[in-house]
């Protein structure tokens, strides 16, 4: 018999993460404190001020920019939504095109459907491989006379797949088309030099860094023509109103720090924690495939689909058994539709119900994996068993290679 | 090793900070008139059976029915079912709503509505509440299914709705309540409904529909 632990296991770090208590350490005093509005000339607003300026300037080092290079803003969301709506509104005597992927966010596909049905600009959706890849070529051949920008995510936050930032970024450059990623579930564990990566803006935030929710920032290369999309008191050089939060920005840049500088090493064990879960639910329960790049994928991330069952009752579960995950099934979104990003990389309709993803994260321990391991198999047995449905894997797959 | 859970193994601590009522959540882990895995479901000699919904819907319910054919009273009702935790909790109801009390009539089981069931898990999410709760349709295809068996074919009834999504059987009443719901487009309806998600051809005559009843009770447009 399994017995049920009180202690919850937490495998939806891409939803978002725990706060590092070393974060939360450098934060504690601009609470009750270093209460100041960086805007106040006095000294207790001064001291607010010098400490986001900290935070800008350690940033900027990590991601090989400017200080005056990055803005704060309020999520990562936003930051998207400053980043596209900003240069599009503020470039569209240039053109109006844009072209992004149809994996994103939906921070991103929202904001690109909204200009399209209010502002008038047309949007080229690229679509994904199988394994949720696009390519630079794909890239290259959707640019036209009037495209403005160019947003691709760094990584899938469902499947993990990390997209070619570095080539589609010397497309852009080559064509003079300004790009955006959306790095929000890459921040912990790949390189952010913005000269590496050939990006204009890069958007990332606090809440899937171990730092604090709330906070986001934009990256945005000098030189660049944006607009803000809040207006106000003229605050992070006009690009976004409103009074700084101290403690997020301080939390924010030391997040950032320390998941960089430990990446390497935290990237090895977690990809090592990640193989064991993938090889082994896929071994023992039949009728299982794993989702994404087998390789190019996120170290944390492990998205498989399970046969003949639905996604909303294997998450339950879980949960029964302390075990936290996330699913894809339209049980769990706005609509009733599967997952988009399930849907993109060619899962007929029927087994796109079943994807549950695992994200792992700092706490997760071996111990975790283990006991994903032994009780998955019984909870996907048991729903099995009372479900009227039972496909071929063949048939399944052979419908995903397009 | 790993070792089967079975349904007494799992233990709650009441609703709180749950999605769902504590109803729900027991019909969920401990689901009632089950036939389980597909040799029993062979095996299992039925005097009905009836399916709604299919994998790709994201919802399918098979339902068994044995019936006292002096009484007419459903002796017994057996189900799987493929599909989120409110799909299987609100089949399991269903099967022992029909099956309590010495059994339910026929005539009777026709007629109940997925709000019946509802109110007996006591509440599901709003958004789970057409989407899911699909087992009152499969028991009328058992029911039917028993009719025709039994020669009596023109006891048939579809309750006065004509079904307008093949593989879902989405009726026309369907839509009708989906609209007083406060739906007014199609994408509306198929968000409560999953009309036309798998049979596309029906998307023509829904949307005739929609703007017959959207008349009917808001006015002209």
């Amino acid at each position: 018999m399994i017995n049920v632990k009180s202690k919850e296991i937490y495998l939806d770090h891409s939803a978002t993460t725990y706060l590092d208590p070393r974060v939360k350490k450098q934060m504690d005093k601009y609470f009750c404190e270093e209460f100041g509005n960086p805007g106040s000339f006095n000294t207790i607003g001064l001291r607010a001020k010098k400490a986001i300026a900290k935070a800008r300037n350690g940033i900027a080092n990590i991601l090989g920019a400017k200080p005056n290079e990055i803005v704060f803003t309020g999520t990562g969301t936003e930051s998207v939504n400053l980043a596209i709506k900003g240069v599009v509104r503020a470039n569209k005597d240039k053109g109006k095109h844009i072209i992004t992927t149809t994996i994103e966010h939906h921070a991103v596909l929202d904001t690109c459907e909204y200009l399209e049905k209010y502002e008038g600009f047309k949007v080229t959706y690229l679509e994904v491989d199988k394994y949720g890849s696009v390519t630079p070529e794909q890239v290259e051949k959707a640019i036209r006379k009037d495209t403005v920008l160019i947003s691709v995510m760094y990584a899938n936050n469902e499947i993990g797949t990390i997209e070619p930032i570095k080539e589609i970024g010397k497309i852009a450059k080559k064509h003079k088309v300004l790009f955006h990623t959306d790095a929000c579930q890459a921040g912990c564990s790949q390189d952010l030099n913005v000269n590496n990566l050939n990006v204009d803006l890069m958007t990332l935030n606090g809440s899937k860094i171990y730092g604090p929710k709330g906070t986001g920032m934009l990256y945005i290369r000098k030189g660049v023509r944006i607009q803000p999309i809040i207006h106000g008191g003229g605050q992070e050089r006009g690009l976004r109103s409103g009074t700084e939060n101290v403690p997020g920005i301080v939390g924010l840049a030391k997040a950032l720090e320390l998941c960089q500088k430990e990446k390497e090493k935290e990237n090895q064990r977690l990809i090592k924690l990640r193989d064991k879960l993938i090889k082994e639910i896929t071994s023992k329960i039949p009728k299982t495939f794993l989702n994404g790049h087998p390789t190019k994928r996120l170290p944390n991330n492990a998205n498989i689909t399970i046969l003949d069952i639905e996604g909303e009752a294997i998450m339950l579960y879980m949960n029964k058994y302390g075990i936290c995950a996330s699913s894809g099934s339209a049980c769990t979104s706005k609509t009733l539709d599967p997952s988009h990003v399930i849907m993109a990389i060619g899962l007929p309709y029927e087994a796109a119900h079943g994807s549950i993803r695992f994200s792992i994260g700092s706490r997760t321990t071996e111990k975790d994996i283990d006991k994903v391991i032994k009780v998955l198999p019984g909870i996907v047995e048991n729903l099995r068993e009372i479900s009227p449905v039972n496909l071929e894997l063949e048939d399944v797959l052979e419908k995903v290679i397009k | 090793m790993t070792k089967k859970p079975t349904y007494a193994d799992v233990k709650t601590k009441g609703g709180k900070g749950w999605f769902y009522t504590d109803v729900v959540k027991e019909h969920f882990f401990k689901p009632r008139n089950l036939l389980r895995t597909e040799e029993e479901a062979k095996k299992y000699k039925a005097d009905g059976v009836g399916i709604v919904g299919s994998p790709a819907c994201g919802d399918m319910m098979k339902m068994w029915i044995k019936v006292d054919p002096k009484t007419e009273r459903i002796k017994e009702c057996k189900w799987q079912t493929f599909g989120c935790a409110s799909a299987i909790a609100s089949t399991s109801m269903l099967s022992m709503m029909v099956t309590e009390k010495g059994g339910m009539k026929l005539d009777k089981a026709l007629q109940i509505k997925p709000q019946d069931i509802v109110k007996r898990l006591v509440d599901l999410p709003p958004r789970k509440f057409h989407c899911s709760v699909l087992g009152d349709k499969a028991l009328r295809e058992a029911i039917n299914d028993y009719f025709k068996k039994t020669r009596k074919e023109h006891r048939i009834v579809k309750q006065g709705a004509k079904v307008i999504d093949k593989q879902l059987n989405v009726t026309d009443k369907d839509i009708e309540e989906a609209v007083l719901d406060g739906a007014t487009t199609f994408e509306d309806v198929q968000k409560k409904t999953k009309i036309g998600v798998h049979d596309k051809s029906c998307i023509p005559e829904a949307e005739q529909l929609i703007r017959f009843y959207r008349e009917k009770y808001f006015g002209p447009d």
